[in-house]
């Protein structure tokens, strides 16, 4: 269960990216943040931006047509 | 540039201010903030209405060919000699306008707040403000002037710079 949810369910690029990285600057380090999305384009930018920041990316999961990501807050 | 922080740096020079082109400068800007650049945009000519109080940003299928807009299960072009009918580029706009929102698009000015929230730096060029006659005072609050050398200056300290 990750400490907080981000649902970006109906936006497209870059709406996704750039609420989780506002969600996460307000959270501690190590916290987890789950988001939400529908944006197929979410899987590979949501790789890179864990990549590029160091926010740990620690699930991925598909359901239909939503995607689901945990991150981890970088220390 | 690599500041102290670690963080790189990424410029863009903004020229274009018609509804799909503000786009690009935006969406990369905001995203390259989220990921902890630095940024720095530098408006010039007719990017310069990007940076209005008062945005009214229009688009034109105009010696556009590769404008094509899904319609009736296909994809339609439009002729140049169209956009000549009086109403025919609102209407393009406002299609276009419909259409983002409808797939979650954010808007533009939705797009600027949030650059300007995540500190991207703007700059407009202020060669081509006095040729437009714009004043500071037409433009959103936040930004400042400068003219080439202020962008040289940039460029020369950033890992990524683009032209739009």
């Amino acid at each position: 269960m990750a400490d907080q949810t981000l649902d970006a369910k109906g936006l497209n690029c870059p709406l996704p990216i750039l609420k989780a990285k506002k969600a996460l600057t307000a959270m501690p380090a190590g916290a987890t943040l789950e988001i939400l999305a529908t944006d197929p384009g979410a899987v590979k930018d949501f790789a890179a931006f864990c990549r590029t920041t160091g926010h740990e990316l620690v699930e991925q999961s598909v359901d239909g047509n939503v995607y689901r990501f945990v991150l981890k807050r970088k220390a | 540039m690599t500041d102290s922080s670690g963080s790189k740096s990424m410029s863009i020079i903004v020229t274009k201010g018609s509804l799909d082109w503000a786009y690009p400068p935006f969406i990369l800007s905001t995203t390259a903030a989220a990921m902890g650049l630095n940024v720095t945009l530098f408006f010039t000519f007719y990017g310069l209405s990007l940076l209005l109080k008062d945005l009214d940003l229009k688009m034109t299928p105009l010696g556009n060919p590769a404008m094509k807009m899904p319609m009736m299960g296909g994809h339609m072009g439009m002729p140049n000699f169209a956009s000549m009918i009086p109403g025919v580029d609102a209407g393009a706009t406002v299609m276009m306008q419909n259409m983002m929102k409808k797939k979650g698009v954010a808007s533009i000015p939705e797009l600027r707040a949030l650059a300007l929230e995540s500190e991207v730096r703007m700059i407009a060029c202020q060669m081509t403000m006095d040729l437009f006659e714009y004043t500071l005072d037409d433009m959103i609050p936040g930004i400042e002037l400068g003219g080439a050398a202020s962008y040289i200056e940039v460029a020369t300290q950033s890992e990524i710079n683009l032209f739009i």
